[in-house]
């Protein structure tokens, strides 16, 4: 503890109106989805307001810590406090990807074999009595109840072969994504030599490829809906492919959107220095965990 | 906002801000905790309401005082509330007064981010609450919320019930970061790992859990969402989903979150234990190792909770075997509590009678708990009443009696004021009674084969479900009392001095009573 005083921060009206956004985004998200059908519902200006009010919040809370940083009052101890907190906030959303994963792992597992009759248990004759029609595949493009109250897809985002590897959209994805990852860290290793140029560029070209890996990701949704059939509502191959790349996709914006911050700072306030710059660490570290989850994504989603 | 920064070296000893802005603005761990204390009693006495409709409509078999629609929104709100808004923020709020003073730190890592933690919780039970005037009533499928009950025929306020869930999920995990970051990093010189207090190492542990499993919660609550409103299908069998994906992710949330209820509790009773016994702990360290290994284990035992799902053999067998090595670990905190016990110079003050009441009370939910991993066995208790006796017994003599002793305990170094010991007992002697009144007599009813959530009965459980009904009213008005003891000492009382115990150890005890605003502002020697 250097000289023996700890910085406490003194009242915050932060986080109470921080609750409150958080409280108005949820009424509105909770309002709205329950009254999609009915046109004339307001609730959606619930939810504008929810998240104008957070990120107004957001933007003033991250606005006073970087002040208080900047004038010295953060001890040591108290950015290493950030550091422990950064990633144990990394270690919650691989747990929540975990539940997805679990999810995909599961039903590829056990639910669709034992849907089409394997098992011994009696599961497997309920289901042969009710669809003896539905047999075991993955990616499944049927449903037991063959699209009944579903909508059957006629493609899947499967590995195509080597013969179309080229026209695969996840392939370059995957390239946009690693690569992002290689020059996050470049930009790392420029700021640590004290290089603030190398640091920009490199930063750029990082938000510029989470830019494109965005672009392309929409593509593919566009292509999946438009061309293949293959919906939310197509059955669980539909379920478990949007869900899992939607919520990593939604992790890449939000990383992305860090990433173009710390940029910003970097560019037009000239924050960061060679050893006192974990606002950026943190957010690259946050984009090494999509990078990695794009990976696992890559091979249980799309290859295997 | 910038006079903050200017100021910060007036404001570092001042005492705290005039008015309510004190409560709503506030960065102190202390008052983090009262906020939190007096929400979870709160939210205890509106759960407990709820216990006192369901029991009030059990009294006599037949339908007498609520409709079945409504009995069954109240069992989903009585578990939820005590679950989410009763044991857990009191933990959190006991963690957040205790674990600084007992490390020597300033306060907790985060001190804003602690605030956020607290104020979403007001709001998150606002929305589940509003639910019960919504159309179609409140949530209605147990706290449980199985799939199809709470997907496909759920009523439509389950949404405001999902999205309540996210920011309670939220306010959790960042408590839980809150935590395990000033444990690691604020700790006092001299204050290492195997030197920690059992309550710190306990919500060391606890937080861990937490960070784990809240993400899995919200990732099952995403899934619901999604098949309600947009069509997917993973808890849905026609769609190529299964309703036990459901049920297993559920569980590898719940079942580490049952741990999260009672490794705290395990952390508060050592302390109390080896405050009134005069003596030192038996086995400090064995204990750590205890609930590190409960704590692992937790996340490979769910599946007990399903055994009449339909699982394969080879998975029943595992998790049968899995559930019962729990008990390993368990069975060495009961003995080293007992062993403390042993030959030591013991008082009965009231933390110490609950403190005891709840190792033999939580031993009797934990062999009840043996008899349910045994799977044959399981597959005739399932979801009677036997089930409930059995987490009724770990949670309101367990987690719930843990509380009620740490207030007890700790409540001289939070106000200055001893509390009243003679309504002290007779508090806790009209809870003890009180609490196996009403649950030891749902053993036999749940034996003889009567179904949990019901709000009718078969005339043969009629004479026990009495008996637990008024064993229910007793418990439950017996809550006042408290709630009068804490009030009558917050507001005066004998002063109490520095160490409070004559037998008490610990950081916590060497600061003044009531504690300072801001306890250590450097930080205090320990050897």
């Amino acid at each position: 503890m250097s000289g023996g005083s700890y910085y406490v921060p003194d009242q915050s009206r932060f986080p109470i109106f921080m609750a409150f956004s958080l409280f108005l985004l949820v009424m509105g998200a909770s309002s709205t989805i329950n009254n999609l059908d009915d046109p004339t519902s307001n609730s959606v200006y619930i939810l504008y307001t929810g998240f104008a009010c957070l990120f107004l919040t957001l933007f003033f809370w991250f606005r006073q810590v970087i002040k208080e940083h900047l004038a010295g009052l953060d001890s040591n101890q108290l950015k290493q406090s950030y550091v422990y907190g950064m990633a144990w906030f990394i270690f919650s959303e691989v747990m929540f990807f975990a539940a997805f994963f679990g999810a995909l792992f599961y039903v590829r597992t056990f639910a669709v074999p034992w849907l089409a009759g394997d098992g011994a248990k009696g599961g497997a004759i309920t289901a042969i009595e009710l669809w003896p029609a539905f047999e075991s595949a993955w990616p499944v493009m049927t449903t037991p109840d063959q699209g009944n109250e579903y909508d059957l897809a006629k493609k899947s985002m499967a590995w195509p072969g080597w013969n179309h590897a080229l026209q695969w959209l996840p392939l370059w994805n995957t390239i946009v994504l690693l690569s992002s990852s290689w020059t996050v860290h470049l930009a790392h290793l420029g700021l640590k030599k004290g290089n603030r140029k190398k640091f920009n560029a490199y930063l750029g070209v990082t938000v510029l490829l989470a830019l494109i890996f965005v672009g392309l990701q929409a593509l593919e949704y566009y292509e999946a809906y438009a061309h293949y059939g293959l919906t939310l509502n197509s059955g669980i191959y539909g379920s478990t492919f949007f869900m899992l790349t939607g919520f990593h996709g939604f992790h890449v914006m939000m990383g992305g959107i860090m990433l173009a911050v710390m940029l910003a700072r970097s560019v037009f306030a000239g924050h960061f220095e060679q050893h006192d710059h974990f606002g950026f660490e943190a957010a690259s570290w946050y984009w090494h965990f999509v990078d990695v989850v794009w990976l696992m994504l890559f091979l249980f989603v799309y290859i295997l | 906002m910038s006079a903050v920064i200017e100021n910060h070296h007036d404001d570092h000893h001042h005492g705290p801000a005039k008015g309510i802005t004190r409560w709503l603005y506030t960065t102190n761990h202390k008052d983090i905790g009262t906020l939190y204390l007096w929400f979870s009693f709160a939210m205890f006495l509106i759960g407990g309401a709820m216990a006192m409709v369901i029991r009030a409509e059990l009294f006599q078999p037949g339908m007498q005082i609520v409709e079945p629609e409504f009995y069954n929104q109240m069992i989903t709100l009585h578990g939820l509330i005590m679950i989410f808004g009763g044991v857990m923020p009191a933990f959190v709020g006991l963690a957040n007064w205790l674990v600084p003073m007992m490390i020597g730190a300033p306060d907790m890592a985060l001190p804003r981010m602690n605030n956020l933690s607290f104020w979403i919780l007001p709001f998150a039970f606002f929305i589940l609450l509003s639910s019960l005037f919504m159309e179609g009533g409140a949530p209605n499928f147990g706290w449980t919320f199985y799939a199809p009950l709470s997907t496909t025929y759920a009523p439509p306020s389950v949404t405001f019930f999902i999205f309540s869930v996210h920011i309670m999920g939220a306010s959790s995990i960042m408590g839980a970061i809150n935590v395990v970051v000033t444990i690691m990093n604020m700790r006092a010189p001299g204050v290492s790992l195997m030197k920690m207090p059992l309550f710190v190492w306990s919500w060391l542990i606890t937080a861990y859990l937490l960070i784990a499993v809240m993400p899995v919660l919200a990732g099952a609550v995403t899934m619901m969402l999604m098949d309600i409103h947009f069509g997917t299908s993973f808890f849905n069998a026609a769609g190529g989903g299964d309703p036990v994906l459901f049920q297993h992710i559920f569980w590898f949330f719940g079942h580490p979150e049952v741990y999260i209820m009672i490794l705290p509790a395990f952390g508060i009773v050592s302390h109390i234990i080896e405050t009134f016994s005069r003596k030192q702990l038996f086995g400090y360290s064995s204990m750590v190792w205890a609930m590190l290994s409960i704590a692992i284990l937790s996340f490979v035992v769910w599946a007990h909770h399903m055994f009449t799902v339909g699982l394969p053999l080879a998975a029943e067998i595992f998790f049968m075997w899995a559930t019962m090595l729990i008990a390993v670990p368990t069975g060495v905190k009961v003995f080293n509590w007992v062993a403390t016990m042993f030959r030591g110079s013991l008082t009965f003050e009231t933390p110490m009678l609950f403190a005891i009441a709840f190792v033999v009370l939580f031993t009797i939910g934990g062999l009840s708990g043996l008899m349910l991993a045994i799977v044959p066995a399981d597959f005739q208790y399932h979801d009677t009443y036997f089930v409930v006796a059995h987490f009724h017994y770990v949670l309101v003599p367990g987690a719930i009696f843990s509380i009620m002793a740490a207030v007890y305990y700790w409540i001289p170094k939070w106000s200055g004021n001893m509390y009243d010991e003679r309504l002290g007992k007779l508090h806790f002697w009209l809870s003890f009674i009180g609490v196996n009144v009403t649950f030891f007599p749902q053993h036999f009813i749940g034996l003889a084969g009567m179904p949990r959530r019901y709000p009718d009965y078969a005339l043969v459980f009629a004479d026990w479900n009495m008996v637990s009904s008024v064993g229910a009213f007793l418990f439950g008005f017996s809550q006042l009392l408290f709630l009068f003891i804490v009030i009558k000492t917050v507001m005066g009382g004998k002063k109490a001095t520095d160490q409070v115990w004559d037998g008490a150890k610990g950081l916590e005890w060497t600061v003044a009573s009531p504690a300072p605003y801001h306890t250590f502002s450097t930080p205090p020697k320990v050897d």
